[in-house]
């Protein structure tokens, strides 16, 4: 299979404090990767990083076959972002966020590939109201579509359920589903074990800045994530960033 | 969506991204009309207090008017800055134009015009009314082109401060700590300008202040220029 994401010896502080440790990190194309971590692992850090908007002090990264930094502007090309805040403007409609940030990624013939992404997130009957009339999980959807708008080959996701209820989790996860299926990579970050159970293909372990245990779903056993996270974690300090298991 | 079928250009276009940024805020004031309305009442109050407080004769009141005029447009400027840029920070959308592959001094230009056109018509309401109450015109083609020079190296160095200050947490409060010493000699030759103007000086006497504008508009917007994708680097 084809790499398509490819981090080597990343280092990240933060003053004296060292987020990220000579972190290794590969995806191959059409993966859906759950990073499993602690609060303050480096999940959100290593997300940002690979979506440009941070930059390690040092280590390599590698997208799509573009380097980081250096080559930010193709490699936020193949990118779509999804973080906890929908980064959508409250006070212009769905269509006129999704026209915005057409405009930004300088996509051209926009209303079909407009009117399929909000058929898509549900949002078409609803396209031209504002979107600070939206529930949190309608804007959750909505910076899906956002972020698929330019057809992205890798998805980066920090955290999308966070405050969603169930109805609009389960939404969501079925988007995620239906993105995964056309073949493109996700990189989701999650604390709600039982979700990205049914949702990934493979599972990371960040903990304490590094990855330090990867796991195919089809070498999981049944319902065994969250027995699967503990156990690493136990392993490296013994059991002292122990799961709570929500 | 199938499958090949979005069509992006190689590179999004300079222009066209930073269009897309002066018309996403300019809707979005229209609709919420969060920003000129905060600058507006501020700057009305300030001209309120200003004639209540002095309670000038005609003839101190001419030659405080410059002063007047740029205190009310500098203070409601920094009203505008702060809240654009919140307005990016506090939903994420900062992070959505730092994501887009588009050259990021389209995104400081895109905001720069958006918020130079706030404060411009802030200050077309402000004169008017300044003239009403303090009985004395002083609007002039002269005096708006001074406004014009000098909101815009104002809002050239805002814009780049604004966007630092608003990772703080004491944002509103580091804004104009910032801003205003940078901004002293725009101020200074727009005040003198204007009280040229408005005192009838011939045009040669001001001509200096307004040399001196237009080099500050154009240093101010260069530095801003090169720094920007520094400053909302990580």
């Amino acid at each position: 299979m084809e790499v398509i994401i490819e981090v080597r010896n990343l280092v990240k502080r933060f003053g004296h404090k060292q987020v990220l440790r000579k972190l290794d990190f590969t995806v191959q194309k059409g993966e859906f990767v759950a990073l499993l971590g602690s609060n303050g692992a480096g999940k959100t850090t290593l997300l940002r990083i690979l979506s440009s908007l941070s930059k390690p002090n040092y280590g390599e990264v590698q997208i799509g076959g573009y380097y980081l930094p250096g080559q930010a502007a193709q490699v936020r090309r193949k990118l779509g972002v999804v973080s906890h805040l929908p980064l959508l403007y409250g006070d212009l409609s769905a269509e006129e966020n999704l026209k915005f940030y057409s405009a930004l990624y300088g996509l051209v013939d926009i209303q079909k590939n407009m009117a399929e992404i909000l058929n898509l997130v549900g949002l078409y009957k609803r396209r031209k109201d504002l979107v600070r009339t939206f529930s949190r999980g309608m804007q959750q959807r909505l910076a899906i579509g956002r972020a698929i708008l330019h057809d992205p080959e890798v998805l980066l996701l920090d955290e999308p359920h966070t405050g969603l209820d169930q109805d609009a989790a389960n939404m969501l996860d079925s988007l995620l589903q239906q993105i995964a299926t056309r073949g493109r990579t996700i990189v989701m970050t999650s604390h709600d074990f039982p979700r990205v159970a049914n949702l990934a293909t493979r599972f990371d372990v960040l903990y304490k800045g590094k990855i330090h245990s990867s796991k195919l779903a089809k070498d999981l056993p049944q319902h065994g994530l969250l027995e699967y996270y503990q156990s690493i974690v136990e392993e490296i300090d013994g059991g002292g960033g122990k799961h709570n298991g929500e | 969506m199938e499958e090949g079928e979005n069509i992006m250009e190689n590179k999004t276009s300079f222009r066209k991204a930073m269009f897309a940024i002066i018309w996403k805020d300019l809707i979005s004031e229209l609709r919420g009309k969060e920003l000129i309305s905060a600058m507006l009442v501020f700057a009305l109050l300030v001209i309120f207090i200003f004639n209540f407080a002095l309670e000038l004769d005609p003839k101190t009141r001419s030659s405080l008017t410059a002063g007047i005029l740029w205190v009310t447009i500098v203070f409601a400027g920094n009203l505008g800055l702060n809240r654009s840029m919140a307005v990016e920070k506090d939903r994420g959308c900062l992070d959505g134009l730092l994501l887009a592959p588009v050259d990021r001094t389209a995104v400081y230009f895109g905001k720069s015009i958006a918020n130079w056109i706030f404060m411009l018509i802030v200050a077309l309401i402000v004169l008017p009314v300044y003239s009403i109450l303090y009985n004395t015109n002083i609007i002039s083609p002269a005096l708006l082109l001074i406004i014009f020079l000098g909101s815009e190296g104002y809002i050239a160095i805002g814009t780049l401060l604004a966007t630092m200050s608003i990772q703080a947490r004491t944002r509103d409060i580091l804004l104009p700590i910032l801003l205003f010493p940078v901004i002293l000699p725009v101020l200074i030759a727009s005040v003198k300008a204007s009280a040229g103007i408005l005192n009838g000086f011939p045009f040669a006497d001001i001509q200096t202040w307004i040399n001196l504008l237009i080099v500050y508009d154009i240093v101010f917007t260069s530095v801003a220029f090169m720094v920007f994708d520094a400053v909302v680097e990580e």
